[in-house]
Order: structure tokens, then C-alpha cells, then sequence
């Protein structure tokens, strides 16, 4: 086994165990390359199968290349898709810088979806190095009834024994790549070959790094323009992920309020 | 290509103060493994809130933890050097946080141990020391940090080392060095400090390049914890990831506790280019089987020889977490690989000062505690002493949702009970009057009840009686099967198949079965008592206790399978009054329970019943 087999292993085993303990459990697809690869390790875990819904909360703001590819995989990986729409933009803490508020109102629509379907796990792709309060999450992260993450109170969590079980009204949030880095990412997606958005390699000198909004991302020079060249690009950068994230940047805690609330 | 080597995780632990955060900060600069532009504005912010700077900031990149000046929770941060990459873990030292200090360390292979040179070993030193050991991180380094507090001195280096030397050596830690250093000035960091000649051991980098990582252990008996059991087409596939040794194709192995042999027909994964032939520890595979036998989450695939043990008690070696003290007597659920199940604590034997390592008697273990108990569980579990197989050897207990103690088994003393699940449950011993109903079911740990099987013959009634039979004895219940074969012979030897002694024995079937049930036991009776009127006195006599369950499959299914043949004799004429054929059958109007046979496997069927009787039964 090389790294990537063992953190693929240990990815499907976390999968395997929220669809073995998790009642009305999703999967989000923000259609970005981390959950792209969410996707794909759980078509490994369930043996060509995603036996539980993949949800979109949709903010209406993606790049077109986003929607031509959520439509097809959905239809071609024989998905149970929901898409799930934001609510308008007025119905969101004003207080909040604007990129922020943007990432508010997908909360919201994350809430929502919650509501209505009741979902008690949601599986998500986030990683603990893409930031640094990430870093402290757990892989099964309970949430409150307000949605809201207490991270200075989470679980202990070790010896792959899980936070399955938890009072009513509450959900967990599963974060089965939580130990894996950007550059594994692009690595797995290579030797699998998995689909990739055009918008992740390089145009006219600039590539996206991260995949967001189209209002509230923005594109970081690369001559990067194929998996290799991302991949030798990041082994040699020092420039963090989500540079191109204008959410990340505007307060010195305006991603730690996101969070709490329980943005992803 | 040498990026693609896996990082070796690391922990960094050691009493609140003792300079951690700083170290990793210190790490991160000196290894050049910061995102540019990291230091500088960190240096702007304190400049900004008028502080000075410290190394700490890169980790406290939270809010709160800049306002509380600790470090909350577990981060992890990944730096390089010429060797390879690291994670590193680092676990907050104040005692409040001990369940994130568990969190970070039981992830990994090696520690560093800080301690302040000036204050020297202190409360969660010794604890932490005491943790790694329990959580089996055998290589550790200790790093006597802020030697710049005590003017560089060999000699109060010397001391702090030898007293911590001590300690953990009564644990059976041995550090692989001892290491002065300033995390903040960067003495032995990264090279040899020249405040400090009179030191000659390696710099803590050269501690961190000479840990080995832990090796993947292949070579250990085979251990498969049970997942899941997944059926989304054609296949049966049972899900898992293999934690110690290796399987191959056609091996004969052996699900305990249920004590099931079967042999592997297929590996399966998806996206490969062929099924693999054999897959060893740390895949999470799946595997089909030859023959379609009953199996569940939570079971260990073994080989035949070296299989875990099995038993209803062991002792643990634990750290508690939880707010409520760990007391005689409590119950909470245990987690150990992928079973989950309900225990007793037996005994307290002792509980531990991690300050000194003495030990004393007593009745509660309290937060924040170690000690050694015994546990009991009301069904068998598959366990290894965690010394020769540490994944399916230790523990978590879970108490209000959340886990609150973590431990290692041990099975000195303690008898394998694996025969007792091959031997049939015919031993049935008197009780006093005085005993009560509730007296039964807590000692059973489930009520006593009917579970009253009717349907046409060959609907599948006496099968699955006995498989139910089988699989709840193997969970700890106590069940008896009642049939033809053991009422007819005995009890009910004067009666003959007419009409009325059909109804006098299902009549007496009725007596007995409650009779078992008001004893504690599970009746399972497997007789096709056509007629309503005769279930209904049987569930009078039984009263709440009874349960209707309907063998369901059409006449004509029953027909075809005709197993004894007696489908075909009663169309010939040769059995008179056959119920279906020249006699009526009477379909329950509001069974418990209907088990479609025709549509459902046997092991379908079988996991419907035992679900069935786990939620209404078990206690």
C-alpha cells in the first residue's frame, strides 16, 4: 500500500461507518475537486453505488462549467440528486462582509435542506489543511440544534471509534478526507482519473485554485494546464489554498463566525 | 517520487506552559515550511494589539485561543524536512483539555514529551507520560525545553531528565533521547546549539528523521471487524477493513462470536482492473462469501486457527474522561472495532496516580483518572488481549453520546468461552418462588416472551426457528425452540391428529410456552396451528408476552418445496385433513410480525427476526 492506498482506506472506512450508524445521511457536492473526490470514495466504499442522496446547495452563482458538470455526472454516476436553493441574499446578517454574507446565505440553504429532509449526517470535504480552524475539526462533528459547532467543546475522538450517537434534534457533520492535503487530492485524481472542471487549469496565465462563487473567487497566476503541472506546482508553493477566497481575508474572524454558525 | 512518502505523525505533549505551541511555530519557521507572508503579518497583528511576538501565534490562529492564551484543541500541521514530511499534532497541555490531548496522541507514531527546564515535571508531564504508554506510542523523545531560563545549566538538565527517566521507566517507556533545548531562541532545533557544548545527543530534527514509522501489521493473525453487510445488486458483500494479517481467495474463515465458518469466494473493490487475490492490513475491502450465511456489523473475521476469544467478561486498563465519575455497578455501551455492546462495571481493582504510579482500592475512577476494571457483558464478545493484537484489543466506552474512556483489554485470568456457543441451550435450571419477573430479565438482560411462529408447512418455520434460536443464543439470550419433535415425543405423546388433539396440542404448546416465557426465557414455538381460536387462547395464556409471528409463503410455493414430501402425499390422499390441502388455514389478522418467505432469503428473514426481538426484547 502507498500513501494515497492508506488514505483512500482510511477515507472509505470513515464513509462505511456513517452509512452503517447514520440515519438519513447526504453527501454535499459543492462540485469542486474535494468533494469530487468525496464522491468517488464513496462509490469505492459502496461498490459502484452512492446509496444515500448528493445534495447541491445552490446559490444560483456558479460558474457555468460548474452546472454542466454537476448535470452530468449526476445523471451519468446514477446519483439520488437534490438540488437545493439559497434563499435571496436580503435574507442574510447584513453586518457580514459581502463575501462572507454570500457564504452565510449558503449556510442558510444548508439549513433549510436539513429541515426538510431531516438529514441526522452530512458528509462534506473539507480538509484540515486547507485552514487553520479546520485543522481542528473531528471526523464526525456533532452539531447543535441551532446547526452550530462547538469547537471548544468537541469530542475526543481516537482508536477510529466515532461520535455516532447523539441527542435528538442534532446532526453530525463527516469529514471522511479530513487528513488529506490539496496535492493529495490532485494526486488520487490522477491515478483514478477522475473528472476535473476545465476552470482548474491554467488560461491566459491564471488558474482557480478553489472553487466558490463566481462573484467571491477569483483566479491565482499558474501556467499550470495539466494534472502533472498542478501537482508539481503545489509541491513547490508556499502560497496557501484559499488565497483566491475573498471570504477568508476580510476579518481576522470572519471565517471562524461562518463556521460556528455552521458554514462547511 | 519522494513527495509521495507518507508523512510520519508526531505528537507534541507536555504540561500547559512548557512551550509547545512555540516549538511547533519554531519548527515550522526553521524547516521553511510557512505559507510566505505567515510570520510577517503575525508580526503586524501583535504589532497592532501591542504585544510582543511569539512563536505560539502561528498555531493560536483562533480567536479565542489568542484571548485565552492556551491552546483549545488538537490542530494539526504538516512541515518537511531533507527526510521527509511530518504532521504534527499538538495536543493542549492544560488538564481540561485531556480529551483532546488523547485525541491528537492516539493518532500517533511517535511523541515528543516537552517539560520546562525551570519548573521542571509536572502534573500532566507525569499524566501525559502515563497516556502515551496507554495508548501504545512506544517511541517518545523527551525535549527539556527553555534552557535559556536556567543559564544553559547541564546540571539542572540533568536533573529534570533523570527524574522523568524515572518515571516513565515504571511505565516501560524507554525515550529514545533526552534533548535541552530553547523552542524560543532555536537552540537544538535544528542544529547544534553552541550555548550548549557540553550536550552531544542528536538536535531535535535529527530526534525527529531517527523515529521509525509504524509498520503495518501483516504478519499478525487475520482481523476483519465487520462494517456493514451491503446489498445494492447482485452481490452480498461483506465490508470491512482488514486491521491485522492477510486473506486470500478461498481461505475458510471464521466470524466470532457468532462461531460461523465459510470460505471467501471473491474480494471485491471498485475501479480496479481485476479483483484482487489477496488483501492485507489497513485495506478497507470487501469480500463475498461461498455460502449465504447470516452475518452482521460488528462480528471479526478470522482464520480458523488464531481466532480472538471470546468472552462475557474482561478487565480494562482505562483513562476516564467523562464529567460523572466511572462507578461499580454503572452501565455504559462499549465500542470495540465495529461491535457495540451494553457493560457492567464489575469491580474497580485499582485506580492509579499517574503522579506516582501508586495504585489504591476504590469505588469510583474520577475525571480526568486511570485504573483497572471489569467489565461484563451480557453477551459474548470477540476480544484480544490487546498485547497481541492491539485493534481489536481496546475500547472506548460511550456514556450521554459521548466517549468517556478509553482502554485496553486484558484476559489474565479468563477463560475462553467460545465452546459455549456450539452447545445447544437445553439446560434450563429451577429458580425460587420468590424470585421476580423483573429479577429474571435484568439478570437475563432481556424480558422473557412467545414468539409464536404459525404458517403453512414448508413456509420455513421450523428453519428459522432454529436459526433464531442459534443466532440469539450466540447474542447471550436465553431461547428454547419448541417443536413437534421435542412435544410430540414427550409431553404430548397421548395425542393423536384428529381435529381435537391437534387443538389440545397446540393448546398445551400454549401452557408451555408461557410457562418458559414468565421464566425469562424466549419461546420460540414452530407448530402451524391453523386455526385463530387456538393462537388466541395460546396468547391468552402468554398474555403480552406473545408475539404472532406469520412464516408467510403461498400455498403454491409451499407445493413446490414440499421438503418431507408430504405436499405430495396429502394430494395422493394419503394424509388425511392436511392443512392447505383438505384442511383450512386460518392467516393471522394482526400478526407482530409477517416474514415473507417466498420473497425474502434466509439470511433476510433471519436478520428481520433478530432485529426484531433485539428492540422488543433486549433490556
Amino acid at each position: 500500500m502507498n500513501h494515497l492506498d492508506e488514505l483512500e482506506a482510511e477515507s472509505i472506512y470513515v464513509l462505511r461507518e456513517a452509512f452503517a450508524k447514520l440515519d438519513r445521511l447526504a453527501i454535499l457536492w459543492s462540485l469542486g475537486k474535494d468533494s469530487n473526490v468525496v464522491l468517488w470514495l464513496a462509490r469505492k466504499a459502496f461498490f459502484g453505488h452512492v446509496p444515500f442522496p448528493v445534495i447541491h446547495v445552490d446559490t444560483g452563482r456558479k460558474f457555468p462549467e460548474m452546472y454542466a458538470f454537476r448535470d452530468r455526472y449526476a445523471k451519468e454516476w446514477g446519483l439520488r440528486f437534490i438540488r437545493e436553493e439559497c434563499p435571496p441574499i436580503e435574507e442574510v446578517d447584513p453586518t457580514l462582509p459581502p463575501a462572507a454574507r454570500a457564504a452565510a446565505r449558503k449556510t442558510l440553504g444548508l439549513q433549510n435542506a436539513i429541515r426538510k429532509y431531516g438529514f441526522r449526517g452530512l458528509i462534506a470535504g473539507i480538509r484540515r489543511d486547507e485552514e487553520a480552524l479546520r485543522a481542528k475539526e473531528r471526523y464526525f462533528s456533532p452539531r447543535g440544534e441551532d446547526n452550530s459547532w462547538n469547537m471548544k467543546d468537541q469530542p475526543p475522538e481516537f482508536w477510529n471509534q466515532y461520535m455516532t450517537d447523539f441527542p435528538p434534534g442534532t446532526h453530525v457533520r463527516v469529514h471522511p478526507i479530513l487528513h488529506w492535503t490539496e496535492v493529495d487530492i490532485w494526486r488520487y485524481t490522477k491515478r483514478e482519473g477522475i473528472p476535473v472542471i476545465d476552470l482548474y487549469f491554467s488560461k491566459d496565465g491564471k488558474r482557480y485554485r478553489s472553487l466558490g462563487d463566481m462573484d467571491i473567487t477569483f483566479p491565482v497566476p499558474s501556467t499550470a494546464s495539466t494534472l502533472d503541472e498542478i501537482i508539481a506546482e503545489l509541491e513547490a508553493t508556499r502560497i496557501p489554498e484559499r488565497a483566491g477566497r475573498a471570504m477568508d481575508h476580510e476579518a481576522e474572524d470572519s471565517f471562524e463566525r461562518l463556521r460556528a454558525a455552521g458554514y462547511m | 517520487m519522494t513527495t509521495e512518502i507518507r508523512p510520519l505523525k508526531i505528537v507534541i505533549v507536555g504540561h500547559v506552559d512548557h512551550g509547545k505551541s512555540t516549538l511547533v511555530g519554531r519548527l515550522l519557521h526553521d524547516t521553511g515550511s510557512l505559507p510566505e507572508g505567515k510570520v510577517e503579518a503575525l508580526r503586524a497583528m501583535a504589532e497592532r494589539r501591542g504585544m510582543p511576538f511569539e512563536w505560539a501565534f502561528v498555531m493560536d490562529a483562533i480567536q479565542a485561543e489568542r484571548d485565552q492564551g492556551i491552546t483549545i484543541d488538537t490542530a494539526q500541521i504538516r512541515f518537511r524536512t531533507a527526510r521527509r514530511p511530518y504532521v504534527i499534532i499538538d495536543a493542549p497541555g492544560h488538564k481540561e483539555f485531556l480529551r483532546n490531548m488523547v485525541t491528537g496522541a492516539a493518532a500517533s507514531e511517535a511523541a515528543l514529551l516537552l517539560v520546562d527546564a525551570l519548573e521542571g515535571v509536572q502534573e500532566q508531564s507525569r499524566r501525559h507520560g502515563y497516556l502515551l504508554s496507554l495508548l501504545g506510542i512506544r517511541q517518545v523523545a523527551v525535549l527539556v525545553n527553555k534552557m535559556d531560563l536556567v543559564a544553559f545549566s547541564a546540571d539542572r538538565f540533568g536533573r529534570v531528565a533523570e527524574e522523568l527517566r524515572a518515571y516513565l521507566a515504571g511505565l516501560g517507556v524507554e525515550p529514545v533521547a533526552f534533548v535541552p533545548i530553547s523552542a524560543r531562541e532555536g537552540d537544538n532545533i535544528l542544529a547544534h546549539s553552541r550555548r550548549m557544548s557540553w550536550y552531544q545527543g542528536p538536535s531535535v530534527i535529527q530526534v525527529l528523521d531517527g523515529f521509525v514509522p509504524a509498520p503495518r501489521p501483516v504478519d499478525r493473525p487475520l482481523r476483519m471487524p465487520v462494517q456493514d453487510v451491503y446489498k445494492f445488486d447482485h452481490r452480498r458483500i461483506v465490508a470491512g477493513r482488514i486491521e491485522s494479517g492477510r486473506l486470500r481467495v478461498g481461505d475458510e474463515i471464521l466470524f466470532s462470536p457468532s462461531n460461523k465458518t465459510v470460505r471467501v469466494k471473491s474480494i471485491e473493490m471498485w475501479n480496479v482492473s481485476e479483483s484482487p487475490e489477496e488483501a492485507v492490513a489497513g485495506q478497507s475491502i470487501g469480500i463475498t462469501l461461498s455460502e449465504p450465511i447470516f452475518v452482521e456489523r460488528g462480528e471479526i473475521v478470522s482464520h480458523l486457527e488464531q481466532p480472538p476469544m471470546e468472552t462475557t467478561v474482561f478487565r480494562g486498563r482505562l483513562f476516564w474522561l467523562g464529567e460523572k465519575p466511572l462507578e461499580v455497578g454503572r452501565s455504559y455501551t462499549l465500542k470495540l472495532a465495529t461491535t457495540e455492546a451494553q457493560v457492567t462495571v464489575e469491580a474497580i481493582e485499582r485506580v492509579i496516580d499517574t503522579s506516582d504510579l501508586s495504585s489504591r482500592p476504590a469505588d469510583r475512577i474520577e475525571r480526568n483518572g486511570a485504573g483497572e476494571v471489569i467489565l461484563r457483558t451480557r453477551r459474548l464478545l470477540a476480544v484480544d488481549p490487546h498485547e497481541t493484537n492491539p485493534a481489536t484489543g481496546r475500547f472506548v466506552l460511550v456514556e450521554d453520546y459521548r466517549p468517556v474512556a478509553g482502554g485496553i483489554v486484558s484476559m489474565d485470568g479468563y477463560p475462553d468461552q467460545r465452546r459455549l456457543v456450539t452447545v445447544r441451550a437445553t439446560n434450563i435450571h429451577a429458580v425460587g418462588h420468590a424470585v421476580t419477573r423483573e429479577a429474571r430479565h435484568a439478570r437475563n438482560g432481556h424480558r422473557g416472551g412467545v414468539l409464536w411462529f404459525t404458517g403453512l408447512s414448508g413456509a420455513g418455520k421450523s428453519t428459522l426457528a432454529l436459526a433464531l434460536e442459534r443466532e440469539l443464543f450466540a447474542r447471550g439470550y436465553q431461547v428454547y425452540v419448541l417443536d413437534g419433535d421435542n412435544i410430540r415425543s414427550g409431553l404430548n405423546a397421548d395425542l393423536g391428529f384428529g381435529p381435537e388433539d391437534r387443538a389440545e396440542n397446540i393448546r398445551r404448546v400454549g401452557e408451555v410456552a408461557a410457562l418458559f416465557a414468565d421464566a425469562g426465557f424466549l419461546a420460540i414455538s414452530a407448530f402451524i396451528s391453523p386455526y385463530r381460536a387456538d393462537r388466541e387462547r395460546a396468547r391468552r395464556a402468554a398474555g403480552e408476552a406473545f408475539h404472532e409471528i406469520y412464516i408467510h409463503a403461498p400455498l403454491e410455493v409451499c407445493e413446490r418445496r414440499d421438503p418431507k414430501g408430504l405436499y405430495r402425499k396429502a394430494r395422493n390422499g394419503e394424509i388425511p385433513e392436511f392443512t392447505g390441502i383438505s384442511s383450512p388455514y386460518e392467516p393471522p389478522e394482526k400478526p407482530e410480525l409477517v416474514i415473507p418467505t417466498h420473497e425474502l432469503s434466509p439470511e433476510e428473514c433471519l436478520a428481520l427476526l433478530v432485529r426484531y426481538v433485539e428492540d422488543r426484547f433486549r433490556l
